[in-house]
């Protein structure tokens, strides 16, 4: 490139860049001023699929003046996080609307001062709609309501036929819930299977089992996992958090899990080809393995009851960031996003379960029926284990303590470390957080 | 523009000023132009840079280092200033030393091998041979590929039950092994890496140094029987010292800000944790660590501040190893 035409495109770029900046600027004097007749946009920052393309359809018929547009839909949860932590930092570029993940929930009610008290808008009377528990856990200690429920994870079993079969185990849902009522029978089960088909893992990795034993026994017992009601750590000395730590232990200790750590490409390998019978399954992970182990897996799977009772796993919350310029109007698509209606619809949409007693409780989700789990009746399996959820406290570091836990526990997974030293690890790490 | 030679008070106080004073003819004027010219625009046509520099450069440094005297949490009301309370807490954590090992562990047996290997390269694509230009760009196409495809297909070549590693290995009996779950593995892992990507780009600049060199050195050496590999040691590689210098501490500054790699080669939740033990997480892991993960504005501003030190520090010392060997290099050629 000569001279003369490298100036003649710098000449160029800079016309451009001055006339970019002359439009930018008339865009943010058109923004400004968004009153209530004047068209304005409602940007609703999402990860994975909330299942709601309907919905907006509707939203966006009865109201002309609002276009919504979802950002980050198919999305990986931990870039959300980042990206929600990120925006949160800089004051700017959230959408109107951004989901909340349980993990994060926490996180978000200690940063409440982010975020429009949805009880300015009529969110208390609501209250009535969701499950007792997942309405509070996003209030506040002083009544502020920072998210509003959207689903739920509940928490089943879900298991590959054919890999039972070639291990001469009942492939039946019924019968395969009969098989393991308590988690030793699980992991008996497990040690069977595993003589017949030695070269595919019973579970897939140990955290997940590993974070719905301790649900469960939370559940059960304490109430609260690392952290007691005054923030307290207690990870060592919450006989849930050791005993979930020990089942896991026998688990790995039985030679059961096929080490394919969660949400890598490993893991996704796995499932594509069919390297582990169970997995710990929420209502959203049967969306997942839909869509990881593709039309292969079709009818391949099915769904049975988790060992122990019950538990939960994800489930997310739809939050209004001080940021918005429209507060209002957010909070009233929120508000119309998670009432029961709403949440049947997201159901039905991607299999999200509600976390509302009346969608529960509605036919067509008690009805439903999911024909790539082998027409397992997802509505009844989740709706039942939904409502004997015993609501457990996860306080504000809940998650880098969990993290630190779950890796002590992958290095025993690893072979990297013993029992024991494992143990004293995650015990000092959570401390440390 | 014209300038007032003199300012109003003091043509006050002054004789009657001259004509040529306060009207200077237009010679001299242009003269003045033309000095101011000369002494001026040299600046303005740097200032541009300087100004990007200020503001993408300058000023995050400055900021950062005020963050970092403060105890502030990502989205927190407040952030009291607690000088450097931050610094003594970063200091006294035993993971941050742990990244720190990992960071020079991973830039020793990543850049040793890289330079070396690069010089060798460069010398080879000095010589004559067919299609000469095709191979030189060739050395380039790693580097000019994206990081993120080339750490996503060596974890795929890494990966214990899918990969290609370990395919070929368990031909001589080895069982499936984890390459994230010890340090020496993973390091080597994301050496290999690094070392892909950056061979060519350093071969390139040795050989564009090379090619400085003048034939007839060569010649008289040749003439004197020195073998094409003394040739090698005693004369290209003591000419090259300048260049090599700029590439060991190009190569420091970016060794110790590795990031894409090691995150990527630990894929799944919390991959900046750099495995079940932290075998791999490097500083700028750790220092994404402390903000997505504990959300500590505060502590990370301290890692970043405590990253650049680190550098410089790490800098200098290259810095004077290398010069001390090549001038020693070069005495032994001497003789």
């Amino acid at each position: 490139m000569g001279v003369t035409s490298r100036r003649r495109t710098l000449a160029a770029v800079a016309i451009f860049a001055v006339g970019a900046l002359g439009l930018t600027a008339c865009g943010d004097d058109k923004g400004d001023t968004g009153s209530k007749t004047e068209n304005i946009t409602l940007n609703v920052d999402v990860f994975g699929n909330f299942g709601y393309e309907e919905l907006y359809k509707q939203y966006m018929t009865a109201h002309p003046n609002i276009k919504i547009v979802e950002r980050g839909t198919g999305g990986q949860l931990g870039d959300h996080t980042q990206q929600v932590t990120q925006r949160l930092a800089a004051g700017s570029g959230l959408g109107d609307i951004v989901a909340i993940e349980e993990g994060m929930i926490i996180d978000m009610k200690a940063k409440a001062s982010a975020f429009t008290d949805l009880s300015e808008y009529g969110a208390k009377d609501l209250s009535g709609n969701f499950l007792d528990w997942k309405f509070k856990a996003a209030q506040t200690d002083d009544g502020k309501i920072i998210g509003l429920g959207t689903d739920i994870g509940g928490m089943a079993m879900c298991y590959r036929t054919d890999l039972f079969k070639k291990a001469g185990l009942p492939t039946d849902r019924a019968e395969v819930s009969k098989l393991w009522t308590t988690w030793d029978d699980y992991i008996n089960v497990g040690k069977q299977f595993k003589t017949k088909v030695p070269d595919a893992g019973f579970i897939d990795a140990v955290t997940n089992t590993y974070n719905s034993i301790l649900m469960q026994e939370a559940g059960n017992t304490t109430g609260y996992t690392y952290l007691d009601q005054q923030n307290k750590n207690v990870t060592d000395s919450n006989p849930a958090v050791k005993k979930a730590w020990d089942i896991s232990v026998q688990i790995l200790n039985a030679g059961l899990s096929a080490k394919l750590q969660a949400w890598t490409d490993e893991w996704n390998a796995g499932f594509k080809n069919a390297k582990f019978a169970t997995i710990a399954c929420p209502a959203w992970m049967t969306g997942y393995i839909t869509s990881q182990n593709g039309d292969t897996g079709k009818g391949k799977w099915d769904i049975a009851t988790v060992p122990g009772s019950g538990g939960n796993w994800g489930g997310s919350w739809l939050s209004v960031p001080k940021q918005s310029k429209h507060p209002k109007e957010a909070a009233d698509l929120a508000k119309f996003l998670t009432n029961p209606a709403g949440q049947i619809a997201a159901f039905k949409s991607k299999g999200n379960l509600p976390s509302s007693p009346q969608a529960l409780d509605d036919p067509a989700v008690k009805a439903a029926v999911n024909d790539y789990f082998s027409n397992a009746p997802t509505g009844t399996i989740y709706g039942a284990s939904a409502k004997a959820l015993k609501p457990v406290y996860l306080g504000a570091k809940n998650v880098p303590i969990r993290t630190a836990v779950e890796n002590a526990l992958r290095s025993v997974e690893q072979g990297t470390k013993k029992n024991d030293a494992a143990w004293t690890t995650a015990v000092a790490d959570s401390k440390k957080v | 523009m014209s300038l007032p030679t003199t300012s109003p008070t003091h043509s006050a106080e002054l004789p009657p000023p001259s004509r040529q004073r306060h009207d200077p003819p237009f010679r001299v004027r242009i003269s003045r132009l033309s000095r101011l010219d000369t002494k001026g625009s040299p600046y303005l046509y740097i200032a541009p840079f300087f100004i990007v520099f200020g503001i993408f450069g300058l000023y995050p440094l400055v900021r950062t280092a005020w963050v970092a005297l403060h105890h502030w949490e990502v989205g927190a009301d407040e952030h009291p200033f607690v000088g450097l309370d931050n610094f003594s807490k970063i200091l006294s954590d035993s993971y941050f030393w742990n990244a720190v090992l990992n960071t020079i562990g991973i830039f020793v047996i990543s850049t040793v091998p890289q330079l070396l290997l690069a010089l060798v390269l460069a010398n080879a694509l000095n010589r004559r041979m067919r299609g000469r230009t095709l191979m030189r760009m060739g050395v380039l196409i790693p580097n000019i590929t994206s990081v993120a495809a080339v750490a996503i297909v060596f974890s795929q070549l890494y990966s214990r039950d899918f990969g290609l590693i370990n395919w070929v290995l368990h031909f001589f009996g080895v069982e499936p092994f984890e390459w994230q779950a010890y340090k020496w593995s993973s390091w080597i892992a994301i050496s290999t890496m690094v070392d892909w990507r950056w061979i060519g780009y350093n071969a390139l600049i040795y050989l564009a140094a090379m090619q400085s060199i003048p034939r007839d050195i060569y010649e008289s050496a040749a003439l004197d029987g020195a073998s094409p590999r003394r040739q090698f040691w005693s004369l290209t590689v003591p000419m090259l010292k300048p260049t090599i210098i700029f590439t060991v501490i190009i190569s420091t500054i970016g060794g110790l800000q590795l990031y894409a790699e090691p995150l990527l080669f630990n894929s799944g939740a919390n991959a900046f944790l750099g495995g079940t033990l932290r075998q791999s997480q490097t500083v700028t892991m750790y220092l994404m660590e402390q903000f997505y993960g504990k959300f500590q504005y505060g502590d990370m501003a301290t890692v970043a501040w405590l990253l650049f030190v680190l550098i410089l520090i790490f800098s200098a010392v290259n810095y004077l190893i290398t010069s001390r060997l090549e001038s020693s290099g070069k005495r032994g050629g001497s003789k």
